[in-house]
């Protein structure tokens, strides 16, 4: 029965996920060598400091901060726990967003554009509908849904221009990423959403919970004390598991893909694939968009509105998401899960060591950069189990010799 | 108007050599998305030289006796270790996709996430802030040609064409403009470049007439490197006066665009980075642009918001892209992997 064992390493989605595992593992052990060095180059911090440093890396979430004698402690902290779920939100959707857009072959590094013209939106009618006349409960679906549709306004505009005017989609993605930054920033610059009565925070928008807008916590803040957590998570699921139902079952879905697959065969079968690129880019934005009202419309989040400098991570982060996840819009919910982990990671670093956060982002670029060659990864894979299952087939002589070959190829082709 | 053409010389020239830095990487065959990064990188290594340097006093001497040919040798050398640790940095870049054959496009975006993640950590423990400046002075007080060199007092007119390209310039732009001249030539006129180009044109051909296709890859991705490195520390050096922030604004970028709309070809580019030089200084100095100078500051007084006119860089390129993407020719190759049982 071991021989089953090793054919599941035929498997295209175990592979898939253990190239994942392992591009994740090589990301924090690169992570791990840089505190090193820099931890013995450093007599502040010395060994221990990069010990502490380490730990933290692989345990940040359950860190619980540092005793009285000063050793840092670990266990279940259900904080950390309910926060990482509530960064994990927008990472979700925008990880979808990046997913939707490779499955139709296209590259959606545009997600922060989207993202932010999602957040002026969401922020605009949530704080522009006065509370007194309407319910915060429409208000807040108002302010949603106008999130949604400006990410798909702004994702139809690099979709279009790849469809009918054959520009590079990346380059339009990120020329659109930076005239939204300044577009924003000009739409809130002297507007009446302006912070002005907390006077201690200068350059932000009002948080929507001024206006008596948040999105309901349904219990989670019960089970997660202290943390930001809320019904958001649970909208991003549902989002996630609607994207795989469209994506996996319906026509459009199977349309989208065959586009991504081959666009001049998808256009010799009678798919129309300049609607499915304008289309695909229009999800992926309306992804994104969502991605943004869930965050801002959390009520405790706020907005730094003068941000033509610098794009939302958020936005980037999306790419590492779905390229974990292998474009898998239920992958995409874990692979979240974990970027947002990675966060918290960063936060504990900045608040328990001489480190900082952006260890965190060299070991998401770490991931990335192994995440480009896990194709060669899984075939690498896949030669080994081959191998395997060839050398168990000499040992073990009672299989019959062509169930191998059969179970490979029916894993070739899941 | 002089203030006008030394700002636009001083965005259109890093934008240039970077342009052209993608130029040897996608004639080679690779797609080098990594642009930006790598400029953000060579930015930081070169300031770090400058800082470090100027710490353990190499220069002070020199600094304090006025002897500017020695501080500008100081700056050559910045540039040069720019230069080398680009070139180091892009190796990421060809190993994956030459080596590996890797998806180009998302090795590119790693080292994109990469460069920024790594710098402003490296700073933050460095400098204890998020910016890493140089030690003492400023750009413009160790590295700024000034008419003083030449024996000019303070009042003397040096006249429209030495004010405009001696006084208040800076060395490094000139020689990012021979360097692109130099390197252009190389490119179409010698045996080494025609043999780059093949390689992005019909790898299997070049192949078979003996050139070792994974070489050249690497040394188009490798001159790419290094140009964009020192593209970076130009650039911080000219305009940020020599600060690295992990961010170069999206230069990079608009440098491949440059790349796109300049047609593969160096004096397109040339073209294209002034005129996009130009949009981008109107950026960010439209509040004191004097066109005729008559004391007037017109772009000011129109009006129009300045989130307009720092739109407008991105917003002109997309457009300029839409009308000219229909005729524009990329090398046949490029981005897909070299595999040498391909037909």
């Amino acid at each position: 029965m071991k021989h089953k064992g090793s054919n599941l390493l035929e498997k295209d989605g175990t592979r898939a996920v253990l190239a994942s595992l392992i591009s994740i593992l090589i990301g924090l052990v690169v992570g791990a060598v840089i505190i090193l060095i820099v931890g013995l180059s450093d007599p502040e911090l010395g060994l221990s400091g990069a010990w502490d440093g380490i730990r933290l890396v692989f345990g940040g979430l359950f860190s619980t901060g540092r005793s009285a004698s000063g050793t840092l402690t670990f266990g279940f902290n259900p904080t950390n726990v309910g926060n990482m779920l509530f960064r994990a939100t927008p990472l979700i959707l925008t990880g979808l967003s990046v997913a939707v857009a490779f499955k139709t072959g296209l590259f959606n590094i545009g997600a922060p554009g989207q993202y932010l013209m999602g957040t002026a939106a969401t922020l605009m009618l949530a704080l522009g509908i006065p509370s007194k006349s309407v319910p915060a409960g429409l208000i807040w679906i108002i302010a949603f849904l106008g999130g949604i549709l400006a990410g798909a306004i702004w994702g139809c505009i690099p979709g279009l221009v790849k469809a009918f005017l054959n520009i590079n989609e990346v380059l339009a993605c990120i020329m659109t990423n930076w005239i939204a930054a300044n577009l924003v920033t000009w739409m809130f610059d002297g507007s009446k959403y302006r912070n002005l009565v907390e006077n201690t925070k200068s350059g932000y928008i009002y948080k929507t919970s001024f206006n008596g807008v948040q999105t309901p916590k349904l219990g989670l803040d019960k089970i997660f004390p202290n943390s930001q957590v809320n019904g958001g998570i649970l909208v991003a699921i549902l989002i996630a598991v609607l994207v795989y139902v469209l994506m996996s079952k319906t026509t459009l879905g199977y349309e989208l893909k065959a586009c991504g697959a081959n666009r001049h065969a998808a256009r010799y079968a009678g798919i129309n694939d300049k609607r499915n690129i304008v289309l695909s880019m229009a999800i992926a934005g309306a992804l994104s968009g969502a991605a943004a009202s869930l965050y801002y419309l959390a009520g405790n989040t706020e907005f730094f509105w003068s941000t033509y400098q610098s794009l939302p991570a958020t936005g980037f982060n999306g790419i590492p998401v779905a390229l974990l996840a292998a474009s898998n819009p239920i992958a995409v919910i874990f692979t979240g899960c974990f970027m947002s982990m990675l966060d918290i990671v960063g936060l504990q670093m900045t608040n328990l060591t001489a480190y900082n956060e952006y260890i965190t982002d060299v070991i998401i670029a770490v991931i990335v950069y192994l995440s480009a060659f896990s194709l060669v990864i899984k075939m690498a894979l896949g030669k080994w189990g081959k191998r395997k299952a060839a050398a168990e087939k000499e040992t073990a002589p009672v299989v019959p010799p062509d169930t191998g070959a059969a179970d490979g190829k029916g894993g070739d082709e899941g | 108007m002089t203030f006008l053409i030394q700002q636009t010389l001083l965005y259109a020239v890093p934008l240039m050599i970077v342009a052209l830095a993608g130029v040897f990487a996608e004639r080679s065959g690779i797609i080098n998305l990594a642009l930006e990064g790598i400029m953000i990188f060579g930015a930081f290594v070169g300031v770090l030289f400058v800082n470090l340097t100027q710490q353990a006093g190499t220069f002070d001497a020199a600094k304090a006796a006025g002897n500017w040919v020695a501080l500008q040798g100081f700056m050559l050398l910045a540039m040069l270790v720019a230069a080398l640790m680009g070139a180091v940095f892009s190796l990421l870049l060809s190993f994956a996709s030459v080596n590996l054959k890797a998806d180009q496009t998302i090795g590119g975006t790693a080292l994109n996430l990469l460069a920024p993640a790594l710098v402003l950590f490296l700073i933050r423990i460095i400098a204890n802030q998020n910016i890493l400046q140089m030690a003492t002075g400023d750009s413009a007080s160790w590295f700024m040609i000034k008419k003083s060199f030449f024996g000019y007092g303070r009042s003397d007119e040096m006249g429209f064409f030495g004010s405009t390209f001696i006084d208040k310039t800076y060395l490094a732009t000139y020689i990012c403009i021979l360097l692109f001249v130099v390197l252009s030539i190389l490119l179409y006129k010698t045996r080494f470049g025609l043999r780059l180009r093949s390689c992005g044109e019909n790898p299997q051909a070049a192949d078979s007439l003996g050139i070792n296709v994974y070489k050249m890859r690497y040394a188009g991705t490798t001159i790419s490197g290094a140009l964009a490195g020192m593209g970076g520390f130009v650039y911080a050096l000219t305009t940020a006066n020599c600060a690295s922030t992990g961010d170069v604004a999206g230069f990079g970028f608009l440098a491949l665009a440059v790349m796109i709309f300049g047609n593969w070809k160096p004096l397109n580019i040339a073209g294209a980075a002034l005129i996009f030089g130009l949009f981008k200084c109107i950026a960010a100095s439209y509040a004191s642009i004097d066109i005729n100078g008559d004391g007037v500051f017109l772009l000011k007084e129109i009006g129009i918001s300045p989130h307009f006119y720092r739109m407008l860089p991105y917003l002109i390129t997309l457009i300029v892209l839409a009308f000219t993407s229909k005729k524009s020719r990329a090398p046949k190759a490029e981005g897909i992997p070299y595999d040498k049982g391909q037909r």
